[in-house]
């Protein structure tokens, strides 16, 4: 099946100039609902939220700070009564496009609320306001020895409303579950301007599992204002392994292998030559750039379950040819371990300016095989590819680096990046593990699904949004959006 | 699994309903009456999924799956679809998870008849909104589930209940490492912990708990309350009439035990457009409510 084509360049809610204008009767109801400094239209200010992480751009027609539930809801009320897009940001790091406004749309910026607002140490559960980041959610629970499980790797960055309306993961996901799993309760202004408060601390309501239906939802089903984690309890003992392998398929065996001997370990990730080689040279950790794969294994638990398991798959990575076994002997060499991991988007840009991060998911078994078309394809594009990815999870994540300055270079990514999904979902793989649909993957959706299962999640959509102005025109492509015309703008694939 | 055959009975324009096993609820009386297929399609260890009809009984799943040596985050008895249908986790749920994060796949027939997919194959997938968290707890109100693809975990190794005599049962959740289930029923506490042997037996024997037969028989009804509220609700009941799911929020009472607690308004406004959305002319289980 191919993707659907592009229809012509209008936005779906043309914003008129006058409405957005700094003396504009939007700016002015924000002004009066919020406050003078907290609503912005200078064009340097629309200019920094024109995109997200990606490289993806709209136009933002204002930006606004709210600080309150009843700020937010003012926000979208005014929006809505004036016939204008909003869109809801956290710290923009998102790299599909979803906090990317298009045609002069409203953008909602919630990182004025980053208070968290309440900890229950015993029953494992936080209420937190959508700005708050990631990280400084784990670091103020460490002390009652908690943490918020998912971690994605922008986690110092990125806000618990980015993670839930992407329904986010990380390395430690494999074993714990992605961002939904760790998601009791969401309060929401609806599009509609109506708060709810979707699913409950307990976690399992009666009736529809609306809070289900609203994580992952991109910002098209309304704002979430305060939200309830569950938090984890920190393992009494964690282990850290590095094993080498001379073979991509040797490392890619020894992933199934362990899952199938019955241990699902805290994170199993992976990296590719090319990658560990740019590592490496960035954090001189002493990992074996001579190797074709690095595998990393971390094990949690219980002491003893801990010491098992680290010897029956230190035995599993022997069976399969590694070459070296690196047993991290204290915590400042499990950190450096972890930190040549996590730093792999840096020290890539050690080797060229740019890099393009895809994310796809295929079974773990095609592992091997998707990784040597991805390498073939990147070769015939003439592109040069790294990975470093969750295999633990089949979780890919082909890192295409280039120089954006070289002549057609960006023609050649895009392409080589829709072939790489298009050869992960013929695997049997899907379009995107953790990072969304948003605008990047939108047309690409008919790959994985028919007309009559995007009609399913456009009416989910519709049931929440009602106006057709939280976020439009993301993610669903667009026969199955119910007229939504479609803009596509500037570096989006098509 | 050719689905077909399914969608052509569910058909298109009558009120009509489907049962399991008749073990959560059953058939809207008095309605034309489907079931779903039955059947393991194929059972994928290294991947951690299986795929299955869901008329499938979740008894027969287990059996297969223990032979592999995994299982599905299913409570037991009754078919997959009804399981999935009604949504509700068992005892095992602080551990566990969530039945409705063990569904990543569902080919189910809408209203109109036609084979709707929700959600893909893989264990990680955020391509789309999330139609399959809609299905889990429906109730089949807004489709027939067809077939299945789940998400399964390894069995422990080892695995035990533990019980104490206690007045302060947080003071007891507060201090077990991941436990898979903490039960109250006014006077002990019941602990279900999983592992490496040697792990249970040290972390029951920190926390004063002793090896027991199992936990209590749950009484009829089910309620749910804030966690934080658990030990003052039961409070107010009596020793030996309700278990109480501690972290969780669940209380197994007399059906009138603890009043329910009203649905808000906003919440049942999209409660509405959804089933709308999905089901307009309300022929799928009529009058059930999700
Ligand atoms: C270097 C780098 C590494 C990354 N690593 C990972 C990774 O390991 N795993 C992973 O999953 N992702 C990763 N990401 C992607 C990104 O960090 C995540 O998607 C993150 O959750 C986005 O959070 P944010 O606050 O930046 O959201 P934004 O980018 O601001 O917004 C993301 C989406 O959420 C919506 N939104 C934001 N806040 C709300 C709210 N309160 N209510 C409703 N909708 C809202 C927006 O409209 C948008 O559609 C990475 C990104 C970078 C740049």
């Amino acid at each position: 099946m191919t993707a659907a084509s592009a229809t012509p360049a209008t936005p779906t809610h043309p914003v008129s100039g006058a409405l957005t204008a700094a003396d504009g009767p939007v700016a002015a109801a924000l002004r009066s609902a919020l406050s003078d400094d907290r609503v912005r239209t200078t064009a340097t200010e629309l200019g920094l939220y024109r995109r997200d992480a990606s490289n993806i751009e709209g136009s933002a027609g204002i930006v606004c700070f709210p600080t309150s539930t009843a700020e937010v809801r003012a926000a979208v009320r005014i929006a809505v009564d004036h016939g204008m897009p909003f869109v809801a940001r956290g710290s923009g790091t998102g790299l599909a496009g979803g906090a990317t406004p298009l045609g002069g749309a409203l953008v909602i910026t919630l990182t004025k609320m980053n208070r968290i607002l309440s900890v229950d140490p015993v029953n494992r559960l936080a209420w937190v306001e959508p700005g708050v980041l990631n990280l400084d959610l784990t670091r103020a629970v460490a002390v009652h020895g908690l943490h918020f499980a998912p971690d994605p790797s922008s986690q110092q960055s990125c806000s618990i409303g980015g993670n839930l309306a992407n329904n986010s993961g990380g390395p430690h996901c494999l074993a714990d579950g992605v961002t939904s799993a760790h998601v009791l309760a969401a309060e929401v202004v609806m599009p509609d301007g109506d708060v709810v408060v979707l699913g409950s601390e307990g976690g399992e309501t009666d009736g529809y599992d609306l809070r289900g239906a609203f994580v992952g939802s991109e910002g098209m089903c309304g704002i979430a204002t305060r939200i309830c984690v569950r938090l984890t309890q920190n393992p009494p003992d964690v282990r850290t392994m590095l094993f080498d392998f001379d073979t991509v398929e040797a490392g890619a065996q020894t992933v199934s292998a362990i899952i199938a001997a019955g241990m699902v370990p805290a994170a199993l990730e992976m990296m590719d030559q090319l990658c560990v080689q740019a590592v490496e040279a960035y954090i001189h950790a002493g990992l074996p750039v001579d190797a074709a794969a690095l595998l990393l294994v971390e094990v949690a638990g219980p002491v003893h379950g801990v010491a098992d398991e680290v010897e029956r798959i230190v035995a599993i990575a022997r069976e399969h040819a590694c070459r070296t076994v690196r047993v991290a002997q204290d915590e400042a060499e499990r950190a450096l371990i972890w930190k040549g991991r996590k730093t792999a988007f840096g020290a890539v840009a050690r080797i060229k300016p740019n890099y393009y991060l895809h994310d796809t998911v295929v079974p773990r078994r095609a592992l091997p095989d998707v990784l040597r078309q991805v390498y073939e394809i990147a070769d015939r594009h003439g592109i040069l590819v790294m990975n470093v990815f969750h295999a633990g999870d089949g979780n890919l994540h082909p890192l295409l680096v280039f120089d954006k300055r070289e002549p057609g270079v960006l023609e050649r990514v895009h392409a080589a990046g829709e072939e790489i999904v298009r050869v992960s979902v013929a695997a049997g793989g899907v379009l995107s593990g953790e990072h969304g649909i948003g605008l990047e993957k939108r047309d690409l959706m008919p790959l994985m699904f028919a007309p009559a299962d995007l009609a399913a999640q456009a009416a989910l959509r519709a049931a929440f949004d009602t106006t057709g102005l939280a976020n439009p025109t993301k993610v669903l492509p667009s026969p199955s959006s119910c007229g939504d015309s479609h803009e596509v703008p500037e570096g989006a694939w098509i | 699994m050719d689905l077909t055959a399914f969608a052509a009975e569910v058909a298109t324009d009558d009120p009509v309903t489907i049962a399991g096993l008749g073990t959560r609820g059953g058939a809207v009386a008095g309605v034309r009456c489907v079931s779903a297929p039955r059947g393991i399609e194929w059972i994928q260890a290294d991947e951690m999924t299986v795929s299955c009809g869901a008329g499938t009984p979740v008894d027969e799943l287990s059996a297969a799956l223990a032979a592999v040596g995994q299982r599905a985050v299913l409570p037991a008895g009754g078919t997959v679809g009804g399981a999935l249908a009604v949504g509700r986790s068992g005892i095992r749920r602080l551990g566990d998870g969530a039945v409705r994060d063990v569904l990543l796949q569902a080919r189910y027939v809408g209203a109109d008849g036609v084979v709707v997919k929700a959600g893909g194959p893989t264990v990680k997938n955020v391509s789309g909104f999330d139609v399959c968290r809609l299905l889990v707890g429906s109730h089949g109100t807004i489709g027939f589930l067809g077939d299945v693809i789940l998400r399964t975990r390894p069995i422990a190794p080892h695995a035990a209940w533990f019980a104490a005599p206690t007045d302060d049962p947080m003071a007891v959740f507060a201090a077990v490492h991941r436990p898979v289930s903490v039960l109250w029923d006014g006077t002990h506490v019941h602990v279900l912990l999983e592992g490496h042997h040697l792990d249970v037996v040290e972390r029951a024997m920190r926390t004063g708990l002793v090896e027991s037969d199992g936990p209590p028989p749950l009484p009829a009804a089910r309620h749910s309350v804030r966690p934080a509220d658990v030990v003052r609700v039961t409070a107010g009941l009596r020793s030996g009439t309700f278990v109480a799911e501690l972290g969780m929020g669940v209380v197994h009472a007399a059906p009138d035990a603890i009043p329910p607690t009203a649905v808000d308004p906003g919440v049942a406004a999209i409660a509405r457009r959804v089933k709308d959305g999905f089901d307009p002319t309300g022929r799928l289980n009529p009058g059930r409510a999700a």
